[in-house]
């Protein structure tokens, strides 16, 4: 089972390559490179190590921010799941910020705060932070009622009922709102980078399409995506060791 | 051993002492009433049923014994202290079987002992010893969705037996099981009122259950919700699990409760 799901994956990359290299071929356009270009262009950025500066500066705003709307995403998250007031208080902000149209706030965050890192940190936040919090909310909200009476009567205090009992039950949505953040922090990351300073891998993507590099400007797209991946799986392996019977049959990562 | 057992059965107890006792208790929700004035004694060491049609409250009154719900008027009292809110002297087995989904059966079975304190090597040999009285041995590492509802029903009785407490509160904890394992779960019953001199409480809709482990059956009539009537079977107690259902006065109290719920069925 594990290893069929293996090659499964195997084949579904091998399919989608397979298609980016023969449209890269054909070609669909000028400005699509294929698959070939585009690695050995990513290669030579990992060898004279520009990729690497690249994330250096990239890596600062995405990893502050999503630390950021990690911790206080699911704290804040917690709160208005756990208090009606909290949710009245809370909840049209983050509903708001799902909705706004942040390529249209970026102006006005640089006005406020400048160029520099805390209003890419802002993106980043303002991208990943509101699905995180609603999907906490709603979660620990929809905790059966069952097992926290459960709880009650086997006298488990407050903290107990909110830790052993709402959390491991929220944890499933709690990381799919996690999943679904990171993702979009990512996206925030980029899109500060090529809206507000080119820094970073924004800067090798706008710089080589100015230029014309199409294999180096789709070298730090793939990179990105990649990057993306892998911190989600990782986030999937934390998430079966913290809470192993969440993974319930189904084939995992 | 046996001999003296069924001494105690055939002689008829005047008075016994209560374990749990209810007092005029009222609840309200908003205009419903669901209980009024309801009072009740729940004799030591004995299994009650509280048996009666859907919406009669019975499971109201059993989550007020729990300390789960507030009632709006009146007192339980268990071993002369009042009821405030839950306690260590109660627990509590679910119908829906209340486990944790992602807990193993042993986690699920001592956490109670872990919400009280006890430390981890000691609950879980008191959890395991549970796990294998209640016929689960093998299971400790197990997830409840890889277990049948009889057996999850098993873990949630391991974990009600586990912390030792002095009533057994069980809402309608059968309904969920399949008949056979249903039926091996009231022999069951049977043996654990006899060895474990402990009193519980026992919600369900099933006439031929209450009257199979029961011994008092306290029928609860609705809107509001009173006791009509308390039964007590007599003669069939001591007689074996394998003749309580050929017995004359079980068959008889089956009909006799019949005959007065049926018109409260609609």
């Amino acid at each position: 089972m594990q290893n069929r799901s293996f090659y499964l994956k195997i084949l579904s990359a091998v399919i989608v390559f397979g298609a980016w290299e023969i449209a890269g071929r054909i070609p669909v356009s000028y400005a699509f490179p294929t698959f070939i270009e585009s690695m050995s262009a990513l290669f030579a950025m990992i060898f004279d190590g520009s990729i690497f500066v690249a994330y250096a500066e990239t890596l600062k705003p995405l990893a502050i921010g999503i630390a950021i709307s990690a911790t206080s995403g699911i704290v804040i998250g917690l709160w208005v799941g756990l208090s009606q007031r909290f949710e009245w208080l809370f909840s049209p902000i983050f509903i708001v910020m799902q909705a706004a149209p942040l390529a249209a706030l970026i102006p006005i965050l640089v006005m406020a705060y400048g160029i520099g890192l805390t209003s890419k940190v802002f993106v980043v936040c303002i991208m990943a932070m509101p699905v995180i919090v609603l999907n906490t909310a709603g979660a620990v909200r929809n905790t059966p009622s069952n097992i926290k009476d459960m709880g009650r009567s086997f006298l488990a205090s407050d903290r107990d009922i909110i830790l052993k009992i709402i959390i491991p039950a929220a944890s499933p949505v709690i990381f799919s709102g996690l999943r679904l953040g990171i993702s979009a922090g990512f996206i925030g990351a980029i899109l500060s980078e090529l809206k507000i300073t080119p820094t970073g891998v924004g800067d090798i993507i706008t710089y080589s399409r100015s230029i014309a590099d199409y294999p180096s400007m789709y070298a730090a797209i793939f990179s990105i995506i990649l990057l993306a991946v892998l911190f989600l799986n990782l986030l999937e392996r934390i998430e079966n060791t913290l809470f192993e019977g969440n993974n319930r049959g189904y084939v995992s990562d | 051993m046996s001999q003296t057992n069924n001494a105690f059965d055939k002689a008829e107890p005047i008075e016994h002492e209560s374990a749990v006792s209810v007092r005029n208790v009222s609840k309200n929700y908003g205009e419903v009433e669901a209980l009024k004035d309801l009072s009740l004694e729940f004799p030591r060491g004995q299994l009650t049923s509280l048996l009666g049609p859907s919406g009669c409250g019975k499971t109201t009154l059993l989550k007020i014994i729990a300390g789960l719900l507030e009632p709006t008027s009146g007192e339980i009292i268990i071993e002369g202290k009042k009821v405030t809110g839950p306690g260590p002297d109660r627990s509590f087995v679910f119908q829906d079987f209340a486990l944790l989904p992602w807990a193993s059966v042993l986690r699920n079975v001592s956490f109670g002992l872990e919400l009280r304190g006890v430390a981890k090597s000691e609950r879980e040999a008191v959890a395991e010893r549970y796990i294998k009285s209640v016929g689960l041995g093998g299971f400790e590492h197990a997830y409840p969705h890889e277990l049948s509802g009889g057996m999850r029903q098993r873990v949630g009785l391991a974990r009600a037996l586990s912390v030792d407490a002095q009533v057994l509160l069980l809402d309608e904890p059968f309904s969920a099981v399949d008949e056979q394992n249903r039926r091996k779960f009231q022999e069951d019953m049977l043996e654990l009122v006899r060895t474990e001199n402990k009193t519980f409480i026992f919600v369900t809709h099933s006439i031929e259950e209450a009257v199979y482990v029961s011994d008092q059956i306290a029928i609860l009539l609705p809107r509001p919700s009173r006791v009509s009537e308390i039964i007590r079977p007599t003669s069939f107690r001591g007689t074996g699990v394998d003749n309580i259902r050929r017995s004359p006065e079980y068959l008889d109290i089956v009909d006799q409760i019949w005959a007065s719920l049926r018109n409260y069925v609609e």
